[in-house]
């Protein structure tokens, strides 16, 4: 394919590095053992990935993070086959992420995350050809229209913290093809057009790539289930199941060990082992007798994972609700939503609980009390929620450092060991794992509450 | 069915008001099915939805999709809270018959899907979801309980004029954006039947977008951030706002604020005035303020009202040019958003799967009908005389007769349909044709040129 091809020695004019689009299955031959092994160096890639974004890190660390993780997994020790390394490698995961939908979804956001650091990196030519590559129709906006538009231009530089350079070169694209530009009101847009910056281009970029990479997942899911699988069974399925679960990719959130907890516990389960996102969705639950759907999911699913069962739950919610709505009124408008939960309604999926980069990423309005409150909580009221559980004064400034610069799950991971008074070494991505983690020291401590 | 509680205001206006109300709250049957029943058989404008839900596919050009209109989800909430997902029709009369025949308290207009909803389990089985929505309006719902924590004149469920001007504000902002910003035409805004407005963008292109741009579209409008748990929720930094921000706080919410809300709410009274000035992060400017505020207690200053007096205090402090501070430098701004920038339901935005009610039911509640709002004339629009359901009904009684064959004509909903018919789908129809006839000549070329070699 012609990717591959101008990646050969350099010969005549500079030829161009690019990175490689990964639009179809590249006609290559590769040894058995590196379709293993090209595949684990990319996922230490990916998986490096996954952490620093989990932990928060601010754009430039992630750029940091990428070159660096790049450089040490994916070289080759003949230069030229260093690109094919790359295609052959995303090609393989292909097949070990394709298989569910939350395997696709990390998958998608992480490469994606990938190319998008990578695409930044590269000179303005390079991201020129790129975008010609993607066939990208859209125009440079002639000067014309340029002096127009150029007050509004620099209002929206200067509303982002930017200035408009004396050479600005805009794009003029749908605003459906933008989406993020959009959403953060990054962009000008006039009658359904966006004006793109240059610098603002490796979102319309990324969008392509994303989208495009999304489809073939699917795709390849398809070819997998009907014939991959099947005709490789001898050879490459086994290590393409090999690396599916030898790895631990996305979180996988379902307890390992299923304790069920029972209702008259769960008052005092709660104080000791709730993660202080779900104790305080609790807290307000007992105070308020009610709770909006998004709190009524982080929290019932968390109750779930956590080994309530569905008729505990029912009864668990009705309890509570009943006291603002009736009985009648949580039997009509509730208890659905709750089996729903369980997977006994609709599609019956069994739902996951969410994860912590799930909850953090949620956007809580007037009069919710989900998400999380290291990120949503003002810090008084952060301060004062520590307090109440018992986090001493000199962890609680620290807890309250880390959230100020926004390594949300790492201030959880400190409260944890606050509370607990020891140490929390995998640290918190996921509230189940939080109160996992809890029962088993305080089982061991023999303070436990089966 | 529990009795509306009217909102306390000045006597008089309560007891005028008592008077129109009480005929309606009064029965307690007022709203029932047989009523229902009458108004679906005699005023529900079956074929103007149906018109309106086939976007010209109901034509006999051989470019349109005969099965677009059956690939439409409806819902029906009956009686007794039964809930019927997933229901389509094959035809007009179809429709009108399930209607007329189940008398639902509530429909919703949910996506165009891939294949017919009745038949979706058909076509589950064949792994791969193939049963998906393929277009679906662009909706917003605004709803004035995400309001509660900045009026002060009801809560929950009540509505008045004092805080109506809420939903007038968010009609124009939005309503402008969506034409201006975002070039979309056909936009058809709808009285909820209570106390908020949803908002249908029909355009073809919006019907297109997908999840994720809808989503960016509710977030280009989205300011106000957070709730109780969380600080300032409305924070405008950088050095300029953005032209969509700007325009809409200069040319509709500061007056509105100003002229409106600061009095109606009395914002800056005693009680209230505190919620302002938390909003000040700078403990200089808001002791200086609440001295002032402390003196000036009973309004010596003759006519003014006390709110507009205070606010003028306190905008001359924070923008009298000696502020650098970048908390302060749109502090103001970041107030009048706060009280007065339209709020949205993201999550009814962002999914094309979301039902959202029809536009001419009856709200259960209030009796009264969903009907379309002339966002042009959003200023005249009052909740509190919208047409109910036992008026209507009282109006045909009179036997009034009108040339038409519509029923509608000669009661008060007859100015509602005939609106919905030439501002919205009229011009939406004859787009719908333009585009069918001009994708159809396209396809026609494009075969015949993959033919020619």
């Amino acid at each position: 394919m012609e990717i591959v091809r101008s990646q050969s020695k350099p010969s005549g004019p500079a030829a161009v590095p690019t990175i490689p689009l990964y639009r179809s299955a590249p006609e290559l031959e590769v040894r058995l053992e590196d379709f293993e092994l090209f595949a684990i160096d990319r996922l230490r890639v990916l998986k490096g990935i996954s952490d620093g974004l989990s932990r928060g890190k601010k754009p430039d660390e992630m750029e940091k993070l990428v070159s660096e993780l790049w450089r040490a997994n994916m070289k080759h020790s003949i230069s030229s086959e260093v690109t094919n390394k790359d295609i052959i490698s995303h090609f393989v995961l292909r097949l070990v992420y394709c298989r569910t939908e939350e395997l696709r979804k990390w998958f998608l956001s992480i490469e994606t995350t990938l190319f998008r650091y990578r695409f930044q990196r590269e000179t303005s030519d390079v991201q020129r050809e790129l975008m010609a590559e993607f066939e990208l129709p859209y125009k440079a906006v002639g000067n014309v229209e340029y002096e127009g538009l150029k007050d509004k231009l620099s209002q929206v530089a200067r509303s982002i913290g930017q200035s408009l350079p004396s050479n600005a070169v805009f794009y003029k694209v749908p605003f459906e093809e933008v989406p993020d530009l959009v959403a953060t009101r990054k962009v000008y847009i006039q009658k359904g057009h966006a004006y793109v910056a240059m610098n603002q281009v490796v979102s319309l970029v990324v969008t392509q790539f994303r989208s495009h990479l999304s489809k073939a997942l699917v795709l390849t899911n398809r070819k997998w289930t009907s014939m991959i699988r099947e005709k490789e069974s001898d050879r490459l399925t086994p290590i393409v199941e090999a690396l599916a679960t030898s790895y631990l990719g996305p979180d996988y959130s379902q307890p390992k060990e299923f304790t069920e907890i029972s209702l008259k516990d769960i008052d005092q389960v709660a104080k000791s082992s709730f993660p202080l996102c779900m104790r305080h969705l609790f807290e307000k639950l007992r105070e308020d007798h009610h709770l909006k759907h998004g709190g009524r999911m982080q929290l019932g699913l968390f109750l779930k994972g956590v080994g309530l069962t569905l008729d505990d739950a029912l009864v668990f919610w009705k309890s509570e609700f009943s006291r603002k709505v009736g009985t009648e009124r949580f039997d009509k408008e509730y208890a659905y939503g709750i089996r729903h939960n369980y997977g006994k309604e609709g599609k019956r999926v069994d739902y996951t609980p969410y994860s912590c980069q799930k909850i953090i990423s949620s956007t809580p309005g007037v009069g919710d009390h989900h998400g999380c409150p290291y990120r949503h909580f003002s810090e008084e009221n952060l301060r004062a929620a520590l307090g109440k559980m018992g986090v001493s004064s000199r962890a609680l400034e620290d807890v309250i450092d880390k959230a100020r610069n926004r390594h949300y799950q790492l201030a959880c991971t400190l409260t944890f060991e606050a509370v607990h008074n020891s140490s929390c070494d995998a640290g918190v991505n996921h509230p189940n794992q939080y109160f996992s983690d809890s029962q088993s020291i305080l089982k061991s401590k023999g303070n436990s509450v089966a | 069915m529990p009795g509306e509680e009217e909102i306390g205001r000045d006597d008089m206006i309560i007891d005028q008001l008592q008077s129109d109300f009480t005929p309606i709250n009064a029965l307690p049957d007022e709203f029932n099915p047989n009523y229902l029943k009458l108004y679906y058989g005699k005023l529900f404008p079956h074929a103007d939805l149906f018109r309106w839900m086939s976007y010209g596919t109901d034509g006999k050009h051989t470019g349109c999709d005969q099965s677009f209109f059956g690939r439409r989800e409806f819902s029906f909430t009956l009686d007794n809270d039964i809930y019927l997902r997933f229901q389509s029709f094959n035809s007009a009369s179809d429709m009108e018959n399930a209607i007329k025949e189940k008398c639902p308290f509530k429909i919703d207009i949910g996506a165009v899907y891939s294949v017919d909803p009745a038949k979706r389990h058909a076509y589950a089985q064949a792994g791969d979801n193939v049963f998906t929505p393929v277009e679906r309006e662009l909706v917003f719902d605004i709803d004035m309980t995400d309001y509660d924590d900045v009026r002060y004149c009801c809560s929950g469920a009540d509505v008045c004029l004092d805080c109506w001007p809420l939903m007038t504000i968010a009609i124009k902002v939005l309503d402008t954006s969506l034409r201006d910003d975002f070039g979309f035409n056909h936009i058809l805004w709808v009285f909820s039947g209570r106390r908020g407005v949803h908002c249908w963008v029909c355009d073809a292109k919006a019907r297109r977008l997908n999840n994720e741009q809808r989503a960016a579209v509710a977030d280009y409008f989205r300011v106000y951030k957070g709730n109780e748990n969380s600080h300032r929720k409305v924070s405008l930094m950088g050095q300029a706002l953005h032209p969509f921000l700007a325009r809409s706080y200069t040319n509709v919410l500061k007056d509105f604020f100003e002229r409106k809300l600061l009095s109606s709410q009395q914002l800056l009274s005693e009680e209230r005035y505190e919620k302002i000035l938390d909003m000040i992060p700078d403990e200089g400017i808001t002791s200086d303020l609440r001295g002032k505020w402390q003196d000036n207690r009973r309004s010596s200053m003759g006519k003014e009202d006390i709110n507009i007096f205070r606010w003028d205090q306190l905008k001359h402090l924070l923008q009298s040019g000696k502020q650098k501070a970048p908390g302060l430098r749109r502090c103001v701004e970041e107030i009048v958003f706060s009280y007065a920038y339209p709020r949205i339901d993201m999550e009814v935005s962002k999914h094309m799967n979301h039902l959202l009610k029809a536009p001419f039911c009856v709200h259960p509640k209030t009796g009264r009908v969903c009907v379309p709002i002339d966002p042009d004339r959003c200023e005249e629009f009052d909740p509190t005389t919208v047409p109910t359901l036992s008026k209507l009904l009282g109006e045909i009684n009179m036997g009034l007769r009108t040339e038409g064959d519509n029923e509608w004509d000669a009661t008060s909903l007859g100015q509602s349909v005939r609106y919905f018919r030439s501002s919205f789908l009229q011009p939406l129809l004859k787009s719908c044709k333009e585009e069918i006839e001009s994708s159809y000549i396209a396809k026609k070329a494009q075969s015949r040129n993959s033919l020619s070699w």
